[in-house]
């Protein structure tokens, strides 16, 4: 085994053993499944029980109503008012449900009275309002005469479909931006976590050994760009340990949860989504099914090929980068903090670009300028790829990515050999900077 | 020559480290590499394991260049120790082991061997963070050796350990000699020189300010002071005869103006009915030399 090889054995093996390593690789699909119990459970459940409201309509409008989402509605079968009040004190009914006549077929707004000494749930009184509307609705369509069938008609739904003009350009569809979205998002999330999270540890890492004292030990044996090189890759080898884990982990707690609890899909969405019509269930297969076409329609191989080589470009860059800001510090970290923050800065504000601007437009100026800039592309560049960006950007940014990965751990390099034997001394970036050139 | 140091030259930013400094490491010699804090020491030892450079000069490790191979042939235990405190001793051992060129096989082995030698064979399991730091500069012994180098590089080596294992880790350094090791002591306690070294080269100001062989340094640096050990009392006009040193211990020292003047003394001695119980050249010791070198070269 070369000496670059046991390195990288060493770095990778000593973190994938630790506990604190395993336990945060298998709790964090646990933490994943127990978070989708608990939304499951949260929306099987309904407050407070059932109750039984009596139903005093003045106008007219209702008709009887049947008993829905844990409401009762009782008619008031001729009852005055004090009466039906009366009858809900010695407990007979949960309240009373007074809607006043109408002034006319133009009033627009409509306030009914619940009298009762108890509070109503805000989930069922809102269940109430939309029903009472939408007896109001009905009552409106009869009064004024009009074809329900025909009203039907009124309502549109409306989306583009972005079709292009040459024969160069794919076809589009309404799904193509928000699955590009997902896919992007899902992209940049994950760089953004790796870079920030594994180059932290190299930092680490790094001046443990300085600060330890064994790099002068480990010097007489290696070079030191082996030894940071060694560094780098067993980290990253250990993120990317993670990361394939967490994936299939969390992959079979998808697979899990709908067998331990019964999964309504309907159920799934909000409370505010009940009572509306339902979706029709061949569109909702529909729906699925272009969704499903949309991702086969992304070029995966390019997609995934690139998205590896994206990481492993921007893993590089910041890592090293790291690595010399490691070295570059002594045993006090937080007389180090000035000299991460400027290596924290690009990856974060990277991550703000894909968050605010690309969100919006994946090919504004300003993305198509940072999935060019190394330090951004990184995490830019794999964001705006699901959108399908011009060839030659892709090929132009990943030439520039690996340049900069290949020049950054260079640099890095000149600047560990130095800044990890070196004891005791308070180092600026002016200081850094002259290392370059030892 | 197991190491030649030929015109050596190292610059940081402005500050010269060492400055052209030249001396040769016999084959099979204990030497001592020699100096006062910050005299360029550790910038020269950097260099000789090929862990910088050198800027000017040339270095040669048995008739070679320093090359790739060159740290397979040295050990180095430097002043300022460390283990990964989180590794197993065992698989420390044979990562270091591994690095310094020895097949697995082998290094396994040669840990074995030395487990056998120190009387450890059950700490392979252990945690490098559960021993003592006595136990910790054993393993680092181990960790300087296990792969035989021609040549030795030790930086203080026994700094914090107890008279037991200064005996132990002497011994083996004593028995690593005697089968061909030559041997580098970096140190300040002179007595350890005086004690070990066959050679020495002594560093001020990143110049080489003496260099030789230790007793022929010493007979350099001895001032012709002689040891008078009597009963009697000295008669008057001695004092105008010889040149009387002042002392503190009650002893009576001489210093004559060459040694041929050491006949003369003993013969006046004997003329004047003196009755000597003792008399001894005085030859300065390594502290002395140590002391009056880096004054003198410091003006």
């Amino acid at each position: 085994m070369s000496k670059l090889q046991l390195i990288i054995k060493r770095e990778y093996l000593t973190r994938v053993r630790k506990k604190s390593f395993i336990i945060g690789t298998l709790l964090a699909p646990v933490g994943l499944l127990v978070y989708f119990l608990v939304i499951v459970g949260l929306t099987k459940y309904e407050s407070g029980g059932e109750i039984n409201v009596v139903v005093q309509d003045e106008a007219g409008v209702v008709g009887i109503i049947p008993d829905e989402k844990g409401v009762r509605y009782i008619p008031s079968g001729g009852r005055t008012l004090e009466q039906l009040k009366e009858a809900v004190t010695e407990g007979q009914y949960d309240g009373v449900l007074r809607i006043p006549k109408l002034a006319s077929l133009k009033q627009n707004d409509l306030t009914i009275f619940y009298y009762s000494d108890k509070k109503m749930a805000p989930e069922k009184r809102e269940f109430i309002e939309r029903r009472i509307a939408n007896k109001v609705r009905d009552y409106k369509i009869d009064s004024l005469h009009l074809d329900r069938a025909s009203l039907e008609y009124l309502d549109t739904d409306v989306s583009i479909d972005p079709e292009k003009i040459t024969e160069k350009g794919e076809d589009e569809s309404k799904y193509t931006i928000g699955v590009g979205l997902v896919i992007g998002g899902i992209m940049a999330f994950i760089m953004f976590f790796m870079v920030m999270m594994y180059g932290q540890m190299v930092m680490r890492s790094v001046m443990e050994e300085k600060t330890n004292r064994i790099v002068e030990v480990m010097m007489s044996s290696v070079r030191p760009f082996q030894l940071m090189l060694g560094k780098i890759i067993g980290a990253g080898a250990v993120g990317l340990t993670q990361v394939v884990a967490w994936i299939v982990l969390s992959g079979a707690v998808m697979f899990v949860v709908p067998l331990l609890v019964d999964v309504d899909p309907q159920a799934m969405q909000a409370p505010v989504a009940a009572g509306q019509p339902q979706i029709d269930p061949e569109m909702a297969q529909g729906e699925a099914f272009r969704v499903f076409s949309e991702l086969g329609k992304q070029n995966w191989t390019l997609l995934v090929g690139s998205f590896v080589i994206f990481f492993l470009g921007g893993y590089f860059i910041y890592s090293s980068m790291f690595a010399a800001i490691g070295s570059a510090m002594g045993d006090d970290y937080g007389e180090g903090q000035a000299l991460v923050l400027p290596v924290t800065i690009p990856i974060i504000l990277a991550f703000y670009i894909v968050a605010f601007v690309g969100i919006r437009n994946p090919d504004s100026g300003l993305m198509v300028f940072a999935s060019m800039f190394p330090l951004f592309s990184p995490i830019v560049m794999p964001f705006r790829m699901a959108f399908s960006p011009p060839m030659w950007q892709i090929i132009l940014s990943l030439v520039l990515t690996i340049g900069a990965a290949f020049f950054f751990v260079w640099m890095a390099g000149r600047i560990y050999r130095v800044g990890i034997l070196l004891y005791g001394k308070k180092v600026s970036f002016k200081e850094i900077g002259k290392w370059l050139f030892y | 020559m197991i190491l030649s140091i030929q015109n050596v030259t190292k610059r940081y930013d402005k500050h010269v480290a060492v400055d052209h400094v030249t001396f040769d490491v016999p084959k099979g010699s204990v030497f001592g590499l020699l100096g006062p804090n910050g005299a360029g020491k550790t910038s020269l030892i950097r260099m000789i394991t090929t862990i910088t450079g050198p800027d000017e000069g040339e270095i040669r490790l048995d008739g070679e260049k320093l090359n790739d191979r060159t740290p397979e042939q040295i050990g180095y235990m430097p002043e300022e120790r460390g283990l990964y405190k989180k590794m197993k001793v065992g698989e420390h051992l044979m990562y270091l082991a591994q690095l310094k060129g020895l097949t697995e096989k082998n290094a396994r082995k040669e840990i074995d061997t030395w487990f056998e030698k120190f009387g450890i064979t059950d700490w392979w399991n252990k945690k490098v963070e559960e021993l003592s730091k006595g136990m910790q500069q054993k393993i680092q012994f181990i960790t300087t050796v296990v792969h035989k180098p021609k040549l030795l590089i030790l930086d203080e080596p026994f700094s914090g350990l107890d008279p037991i294992n200064t005996t132990l880790i002497k011994d083996e350094i004593r028995a690593l000699n005697e089968a061909g090791t030559s041997i580098i002591f970096s140190t300040h306690r002179m007595e350890q020189v005086e004690e070990m070294c066959e050679h020495i080269v002594l560093i001020n100001r990143g110049k080489n300010v003496l260099f030789g062989e230790v007793n022929t340094i010493k007979n350099e640096f001895k001032q012709n002071l002689y040891r008078i050990e009597t009963p009697d009392t000295l008669p008057a006009d001695f004092g105008d005869k010889f040149q009387i040193m002042p002392t503190s211990n009650g002893y009576i020292t001489v210093q004559l103006d060459n040694e041929h003047q050491s006949g003369e003394l003993l013969r006046y001695l004997v003329q004047q009915n003196i009755h000597v119980t003792r008399f001894q050249e005085i030859l300065p010791t390594f502290n002395e030399i140590f002391i009056r070198r880096v004054e003198e070269t410091q003006n």
